[in-house]
Order: structure tokens, then C-alpha cells, then sequence
């Protein structure tokens, strides 16, 4: 593995070939928000709150640091004003669905969101896909996935599998940012109970 | 649909895993839609875990995991169409089935269902029925095309 030398926020940062700007960053002791990202995980780009603005031959262009490898003689830089401008955006449009979220609210007063910018739309949940890529990738149980798309993607348990496998487990929760997995998983639960009782 | 189809299906795409949407495909064009047996049958063969199977037949909207019709009806209200009098046109298929958009009448014989644009403004008002497409649609001319489909 060869050694890759860029430039980080004005710093020399050493890298291996095949590490992400993200790690690269993270090993030179640089924080960059994330939402989406997680270690143990396939680097996922869905929350794009890791967005980094790049600078090549005098141009400068941006991309999602979690999933672009390093390059030799890359110049990053990790908070500029269009970076901080656009991660406000994400988190106030984030924020449309998650208001009261304890890791938005701290990102938020970091980067001057406002989190009544856009009207409420409370879904909780954000799509970050921490519990489902953990479920699917650590786990290997596949009990919870994602089902429909756009604006009516949401998360969804197996009721099946979550029987089996979800109450000895239970490690996807402290991941989930807003909390709105264990809301999936109680309504699950309730839904499996109120099916399995006959009436009286 | 029986699972000794379904598996059949399947066996004609190798059982490969990569082969997922053609065979969920195979079974909603034969079928009209995918029941939860037979996804749960196509996850169990192609190994492939059930949320992905789950995701895929709710991404794509050529997949129904309810029952329709054995003949779908697509009536355009795409602006073309609509100039030109679609939305009186669909008025006479709701009332000559029965059914709202994106509903299914109780003898599974037709779906209804509203799209955009189906390509070919000049002959709007446009229907497509099992992807064939009628032009030049009038209020006048539904029941005559409807006579056609058992």
C-alpha cells in the first residue's frame, strides 16, 4: 500500500491508497460532521453532511468526503463558506422531519441552522440507514429495511425476523440519530401483538 | 400462482440472484402482482434477504403487492392529454368499471390507473390498455373499446 500525501484544512495529512477523505481526515485528528457514516458500515453517502469542497488546478468543486478515496496532492478544506452554507441546508431540511433530535439540535447551533426554516413534516426518521446497513452487514439478520422511495421511503421491520431476532439484540438502536427506529420497532411490536390476539 | 411456477420461474433465470427483478418481473406479468408467498418464495431460493426482495418490489412501481386487474388500463392526464378533454375521458372509465384511479374492480377484470405522459401528445387523448394504445380517445368511444377485454 502506497502512501498518499495531501493537504487537509492547510495540513499535511498522510494517507493509504484506498482510505477515504473522511478517514484520512479523521486519522489527522480533522472533524467532519456525519450523520450517515458509521466504522464498522460500507460507506453509505446518504446524509451528505460530510460534504467537503476540493481544490484541482485552480478549480474548486465539491464532493461527499465518506465515499471519495484520496488522491495525491488533494486540497481540502473541510469548513469554507459554501461547505458550512450547504450543511445548513441539510440539517434544516433535516430537521423538517426530526425537529427535537439531540444530534441535529448540536450540529445545528454548530453550523446556525434554523430549525423552523421549513414546514414541520415529522417522519423522525431521516434515512440515514445506520439500523438497516448494521442489521443487514454486522447482524447478518435482515430485519428491518427500507420499503417505497421518495418522499415515502421509510423504514420498515420484518415482523418475522424481529420476532426472532430483536429482542436479544437491540444493538441498532443507540445508533439511530433521531430515535425514530425504536418507534418503528414498538409499533411493529404492538401491530404483531394486535394480530396475534383474537378478539374477544 | 402455485410455488412449482414460481420455482419454474426461477430455474429459467438459473436461480441467480442478480436475476432478482427479472423474476419478480416474470411473476407479476403472469400473475398481476406478487403475493407475499411468492416473494417470500423468491427470497428463500435466490438467497437473497427478504428486506431487499421487500425493497425492490416497493421502489419499482411495476410491482403491485395487491391484487389487479387481469387488464390494466392507463388513462393519460399528462397537459396534452388534458387539453384536450382526458380527465372527461377517465370520468366515463370510472363510470363505465366502477373504480377509482389506482383501484382494482372486484372481478379483477380491470385497474385503473392515471399517468403523466405516455409519449404520443399528437394522438391525445390517449389511453393504453395491456400496453396498447388507443388515440384519440372520446367519452363517446370507451364503452366500444372496453367491449373488447374479458
Amino acid at each position: 500500500m502506497s502512501e498518499i500525501l495531501l493537504n487537509i484544512d492547510g495540513k499535511e495529512v498522510k494517507a493509504q491508497e484506498g482510505m477515504t477523505l473522511l478517514e484520512a481526515a479523521k486519522s489527522a485528528g480533522i472533524n467532519i460532521p456525519t450523520l450517515c457514516y458509521h466504522e464498522k458500515l460500507e460507506p453509505f453517502g446518504g446524509c451528505r453532511l460530510c460534504i467537503v469542497e476540493l481544490e484541482q488546478r485552480g478549480w474548486t468543486r465539491l464532493v461527499v468526503s465518506c465515499v471519495y478515496p484520496v488522491e495525491k496532492n488533494l486540497v481540502v478544506r473541510t469548513r469554507s463558506e459554501k461547505v458550512d452554507r450547504i450543511r445548513k441546508m441539510i440539517l434544516e431540511l433535516q430537521m423538517a422531519h426530526a425537529p427535537d433530535a439531540f444530534d441535529l439540535q448540536e450540529l445545528a447551533q454548530e453550523y446556525g441552522a434554523d430549525r423552523n426554516r421549513f414546514e414541520k413534516e415529522s417522519s423522525f426518521c431521516i434515512h440515514c440507514g445506520l439500523c438497516v446497513r448494521y442489521c443487514a452487514e454486522v447482524k447478518k439478520a435482515n430485519a428491518i429495511g427500507f420499503v417505497d422511495r421518495g418522499i415515502r421511503k421509510e423504514i420498515s421491520f420484518i415482523p418475522e425476523i424481529a420476532s426472532k431476532e430483536c429482542w436479544n439484540c437491540k444493538e441498532c438502536f443507540p445508533l439511530c440519530p433521531t430515535e425514530a427506529l425504536q418507534a418503528a420497532y414498538v409499533l411493529t411490536k404492538a401491530l404483531a401483538s394486535f394480530e396475534t390476539t383474537p378478539e374477544k | 400462482m402455485n410455488n412449482e411456477r414460481i420455482d419454474q420461474i426461477i430455474d429459467n433465470h438459473h436461480g441467480e440472484a442478480s436475476s432478482l427483478i427479472q423474476v419478480l418481473l416474470d411473476i407479476q406479468s403472469e400473475n398481476h402482482w406478487l403475493p407475499k408467498e411468492a416473494i417470500e418464495r423468491v427470497a428463500e431460493k435466490l438467497q437473497v434477504p427478504l428486506t431487499r426482495v421487500q425493497h425492490i418490489a416497493t421502489f419499482y412501481k411495476a410491482f403491485s403487492l395487491v391484487p389487479k386487474g387481469r387488464h390494466e388500463i392507463h388513462v393519460c392526464v399528462g397537459t396534452a392529454c388534458h387539453v384536450r378533454g382526458a380527465t372527461r375521458v377517465l370520468d366515463t372509465f370510472q363510470d363505465a368499471i366502477g373504480i377509482k384511479p389506482g383501484e382494482t374492480d372486484l372481478d379483477l377484470k380491470f385497474s385503473l390507473q392515471t399517468v403523466n405522459c405516455l409519449g404520443c401528445c399528437a394522438l391525445g387523448p390517449v389511453i393504453e390498455i395491456d400496453g396498447k394504445t388507443h388515440g384519440k380517445m372520446a367519452p363517446s368511444k370507451t364503452a366500444e373499446v372496453l367491449k373488447n377485454y374479458e
